[in-house]
């Protein structure tokens, strides 16, 4: 690890001025420590933002739920708000990582953490991400790897609070310098490898994240969220299901589906959410959106066992969802 | 796999007969020692007990009798360290901190096949943090070539092996010193996957034959074996062409092909130590199995005297058969040392812990069973191939070769060299893997022949314990409900499942203790031997408690310090085998000095005297005691002490084989449940019904099952040391993406011992560590096999190895 310089801010303006090109924020710390640790990342200087005041919020306001980014898993898994309305981010916290890195680990952190693909995190590999010519995984150890939107870089986004904020339309205020606020919908503020091939997301330099607005669901809505490792405990997800459905009696009047450690952002399933609204809800119209969601998976060479696997999960989770109800 | 007299057979391959090594023991003149005739329990507790004689040397203590009828042995005993451990005041390697320490880091490669053309350690050696920098002639862990010995420096054979190391004042400073060392490579075309090495044309690892350089550490396979391309051997036993006969008198056979994968030991505490080189003596904090086996590979190394060289091991966190020797990170470390003039510490990180340090190597086999209607075995074969990266002992014949009673068994083992990181000795070398095969296809077999598994084992495996250990377990798990294979409704399907473990009855004679009884009543036992985590601490605070009338806390356990007397390497499961019948013959020595000097003062003669309760006192008047305290006062002498040797094993009429006479055995049963949706498979509950002779402490052997068990569940399910095939770097050298069963993998674990009699030493007492994790795997497997009626014939039994067998299945009933 390089040596750096530490700067504690005490406000957001003062975090703003002490970031440079050569800086990185810190906020829980968990995602920067790994990668400094395998020389990935050597920013001259961290700005630590953990101290700052008035960004943990959980307020339900005016139909929107508003989230502080430096709200930790730990507080979003426990909280009585977001398990009422909002289970799927409540469970998303819930099931990442261990309870000391949930401890830890903040919600701003977990939306801007970098990908878990092997490749990136060692520095032997000079990866497309890092601004190489390849990406080793599509000849190489694949079987973590995106399903969908893999052909320049097969990553699968991190991030299980982002497939539930997804789900639920959540936005983003984020703020730049002089106090610029703007607000984004989370779903395109992460974007694709065709979009930019280095970075997970559009965040501009300096700027942080300093809300995380969720739209309250309706109340017959269900928030579902489910994840799949080879391990119950400290896994990183094979697959992940973030839903929320909203049902007349056993038909779905509407659908937000999103498939995580699918792709490399948290992969939006039109083509079901399309095939099971207005269909009442059963074995076979469950079955026949999980396959639609499949139908444009582009598997490599040692995950395709991630189509049987997310079409079993997403039958399951839909007909869940009608159980529910 | 420590003694040289216990390595080469039963860790890749057991010969058929298992070797109760015989260690070079100095032979005192000619004169045979005195033997007495002493009588001893036989069998096993419960089921039936029988005295039978034996000739014994004069020397050793009398027979002890089974465990109910004793005070301190066989009963649940806490770790006598165990608050020391969890309080945080034990000190393991990583703790030692000696005034003006410098810290080592090594320099290791990143390709996986050169020849090194130069190295500039020129900016390195500008840092103002840097002390001392020492590169290695040849990698002490991998095979080598005859050729290649003149070479400067090391072939390069896989990335991340080890070349050499720095040290600085911080370990932040020689991180960054290591990392400014620029070696210039001629890369070679390189290989990593097993099937791809043993092709013709594939590119060769070793010009020349090349065998494991044999260190202390064990591993390696058999010496002088033919080399063909990357593939050497085959290692066959037994006689091809009777097996092929004797396959034609089959009624039924099977045939089933399986794959095991490399899995690395991961001990939470990593390889490593502290050096500190002074002119007249090294003293040396290692992280080891074998004090001795350091001691003596660095005297080798640095051309010291034995006497010259002391190493230390207080705590240890954790081996599984990697730590012995002193390996190349311990001989970097002295070298540093001695370069610096400071003391060293070198421990590995997690990522070279993974690479460079040894792992359990992966097996392709091939097996075929045939058998007669009634299920009598007529004929066994096994061709095994193996990678053991750089080195060498990938067998896996081991429970094909010793587990049944089999008139035909024929086993090749071959290892296929590929540019990875050497195996070493893992916890029941070749067994997990041999009986993930084995144990596989007896349960096909018993469907085939329409037989229950556990009938069919009745019929075919002689060992009494296994019997016996079969019938508890089948009890305890409810193997009368057992449903037939995939009869669940529903996709989450439950099934229950058996396999057996065969391990060996290992000792090393040459264990020595000395132990010392002194006036104000303190009891000292005082031996080289290394409590590696398993509790043999605690176990000779047993015997030496038992033989005195005391309780373990009142006996102060002197261990891991090669300045004691001479003591095992832990390896092989020989600890408790070996030093056990040492201390009780010490302690019934010292006792009988002890006696000499107190009788005096209660008006009797010494052999009239009992020590039972911590009180002295005449057999035949009770009352008239006292305390062992006020009993040691007496004492004309400051000190008594008595040293300890183990005797060769008592003679008996079993043979090596008969009964199961020859082995430990081991049964374990599992239940789990595989949703077939997502292809995850949760172990509910184990049993497991072990036997190690005489058990000293329940409470550590119950403790090593249960680990053992866990590393099995970790071995069939999750680990897998993954390499790049397109650049030979392993991608998973962390514990997050190299897997391991944690708390929520956890099930519940039945731990059951039968105590099982033999009349072989003054304690009977066997090793467990090994026995314990050699059947887990297979057991799963089959408990899966039932659940949902699919052969899985590979590990880890990953959600995707797991959806292909079911739509494999669905293809072929489609």
């Amino acid at each position: 690890m390089n040596n750096f310089e530490w700067a504690d801010a005490k406000s957001i303006d003062e975090a703003q001025s002490l970031m440079t090109d050569a800086s990185a924020y810190k906020a829980g710390g968990v995602d920067l420590l790994d990668l400094m640790k395998e020389h990935i990342a050597a920013p001259k200087r961290i700005v630590n933002i953990r101290n700052l005041q008035g960004f943990d919020q959980i307020k339900e306001d005016g139909g929107v739920l508003h989230l502080g980014p430096l709200l930790t898993l730990a507080q979003i898994a426990d909280d009585k708000t977001i398990r009422s309305k909002w289970s799927a981010i409540a469970d998303a916290a819930a099931n990442a990582a261990t309870p000391q890195i949930r401890n830890m680990a903040t919600l701003g952190g977990n939306l801007l953490q970098r990908p878990r693909c092997w490749y990136f995190r060692n520095e032997l590999f000079p990866c497309r991400k890092k601004g190489g010519e390849i990406c080793y995984a599509q000849q190489g150890e694949n079987q973590y790897h995106a399903i969908f939107n893999n052909q320049l870089c097969a990553i699968v986004h991190p991030s299980a609070l982002a497939c539930a904020l997804v789900a639920h339309g959540a936005k983003l205020e984020l703020s730049g310098a002089k106090n610029q606020k703007r607000e984004v919908l989370l779903e395109e503020f992460l974007t694709l490898p065709s979009v930019d091939l280095h970075r997970e997301n559009s965040i501009q330099s300096g700027e942080l994240i300093t809300d995380i607005r969720v739209p309250t669901p309706r109340a017959d809505a269900k928030s579902i969220y489910i994840k799949q490792g080879e391990k119950e405990s400290f896994d990183w997800p094979i697959a992940e299901i973030a839903m929320v459905l909203t049902m007349d009696g056993e038909t779905c009047k509407s659908a937000s589906i999103v498939l995580g450690a699918a792709a490399p952002v948290p992969h939006r399933a039109t083509e079901a959410e399309q095939a099971i609204t207005g269909k009442k809800v059963d074995e076979q119209s469950a079955g026949a959106a999980a396959k639609a969601a499949l139908a444009t998976a582009t598997p490599l060479a040692l995950n395709g066992y991630k189509l049987a696997l997310f079409e079993n999960l997403l039958t399951r989770t839909l007909l869940q969802a009608k159980g529910n109800a | 796999m420590a003694e040289k007299t216990t390595t080469e057979a039963p860790a890749a391959a057991p010969t058929e007969k298992p070797p109760v090594p015989q260690a070079a023991l100095p032979k005192n003149g000619a004169e045979k020692p005195k033997t007495d005739t002493q009588t001893y329990p036989v069998g096993i507790a419960g089921v039936k007990i029988e005295e039978e004689e034996r000739k014994v040397p004069a020397t050793e203590a009398p027979p002890l009798p089974i465990n109910e009828k004793l005070a301190v042995i066989g009963k649940p005993t806490p770790r006598v360290d165990g608050r020391a451990k969890v309080t945080g005041a034990a000190k393991y390697s990583a703790d030692i901190n000696l005034p003006g320490m410098l810290f080592a880091k090594l320099i290791t490669s990143t390709v996986p096949h050169a020849i090194i053309k130069s190295i500039d350690t020129s900016a390195a050696e500008k840092h103002p943090a840097f002390r001392a920098i020492h590169m290695l002639d040849r990698d002490r862990s991998a095979a080598q070539t005859e050729e290649e010995k003149k070479d400067n420096w090391p072939r390069v054979r896989y990335v991340g092996q080890p070349l050499g190391a720095v040290c600085a004042p911080t370990q932040a400073h020689a991180d960054d010193i290591a990392r400014l060392v620029k070696i210039t490579y001629e890369q070679k075309p390189f290989v990593v996957d097993p099937d791809k090495a043993k092709e013709p044309n594939a590119p060769i690892i070793f010009q020349g034959n090349a065998e494991q350089a044999g260190t202390a550490g064990g591993g390696g396979g058999p010496k002088d074996v033919k080399q063909n391309g990357n593939v050497r051997g085959p290692v066959a036993k037994g006689e091809a062409d009777k097996a092929e006969i004797a396959f034609n008198s089959a009624d039924v056979t099977v045939e089933l092909d399986f794959r095991t994968q490399v899995q690395t030991h991961c001990a939470l505490e990593t390889h490593g130590l502290v050096a500190d080189w002074k002119p007249d003596m090294l003293t040396v904090w290692a992280s080891t199995q074998g004090t001795s086996s350091v001691r003596d590979e660095l005297a080798a190394v640095f051309n010291l005297k034995k006497s010259q060289v002391r190493v230390i091991t207080e705590y240890m966190g954790g081996g599984f058969g990697a730590k012995f020797g002193a390996g190349n990170y311990g001989v970097l470390a002295t070298h540093l040392s001695k370069k610096a003039n400071a003391p060293v510490r070198l421990m590995l990180d997690r990522r070279e812990e993974h690479l460079c340090v040894g792992n359990r190597p992966s097996s392709i086999q091939k097996l075929k069973i045939g058998a007669k209607k009634d299920g009598t075995l007529v004929a066994m074969r096994l061709q095994s191939y193996g990678t053991a990266g750089v080195g060498t002992g990938a067998g896996a014949s081991g429970p094909t070769q010793n587990l049944y009673t089999c008139p035909a068994i024929y086993t090749e083992d071959s290892d296929v060299f590929t540019n990875a990181g050497p195996s070493s000795a893992f916890r029941a070398p070749g067994h997990p893997q041999g009986a993930f095969s084995l144990e596989q296809g007896i349960d096909s077999l018993a469907e085939k022949l329409k037989m229950d598994p556990l009938a069919l084992r009745d019929k075919i495996d002689d060992s009494e314990a296994r019997r016996e250990e079969r019938r508890i377990g089948a009890e305890r798990i409810g193997w009368k409900d057992r449903k037939p294979a995939g009869s669940d409704a529903g996709p989450i399907k439950r099934g229950i499942g058996v396999a057996q473990a065969i391990w060996y009855r290992i000792m090393n004679r040459d264990s020595h203790c000395d132990v010392r009884i002194t006036q104000d009543g303190s009891v000292e036992f005082l031996s080289g031997v290394q409590d590696i985590g398993t509790g043999i601490r605690t176990a000779l605070a047993q015997i030496v408690a038992e033989t005195l009338g005391l309780k373990p806390t009142d006996i102060t356990v002197k261990i891991g310090d090669t300045n004691y007397p001479q003591g095992p390497n832990s390896g092989g499961s020989v600890t408790t085998n070996s030093i056990s019948p040492v201390a009780r013959n010490a302690a019934w020595a010292a006792r009988e000095q002890f006696l000499g000097q107190v009788a005096p003062a209660l008006g009797v003669s010494a052999d009239e005297l009992e020590m039972a309760d911590g009180r002295v006192f005449p057999k035949n008047n009770p009352n008239q005691s006292l305390t062992f305290k006020q009993a040691a006062k007496k004492m004309k002498v400051e000190q008594v002490a008595a040293r300890g040797d183990r005797s060769d094993d008592y003679e008996s009429k079993k043979g090596p084989r008969g009964k199961g006479a020859g082995g430990l055995g081991g049964v374990q049963f599992c239940q789990v449940a595989v949703d077939t949706s997502t292809g995850h498979i949760k172990v509910e509950k184990v049993v497991a019904v072990h036997d190690c002779g005489r058990p000293i402490n329940p409470m550590g052997v119950k403790s090593q099952v249960n680990g053992g068990v866990i590393q099995g569940i970790s071995y069939a399910l999750f680990e897998n040391r993954i390499l790049d095939r397109n650049t030979g770097v392993m991608v998973n050298t962390n514990l997050e993406q190299y897997k391991i069963a944690g708390s929520r993998e956890m099930p519940e674990i039945d731990a059951q011992l039968i105590e099982q009699y033999w009349g072989k030493s003054s304690t009977d007492a066997a090793g467990i560590g090994e026995p314990a994790t050699v059947a887990t795997a297979a057991c799963v497997a089959n408990a899966v096999y039932n659940a949902i009626g699919v052969r899985i014939t590979q590990i880890p039994m990953t959600p995707a190895v797991v959806l292909e067998a079911l739509a494999s299945k669905q293809k072929a009933s489609a």
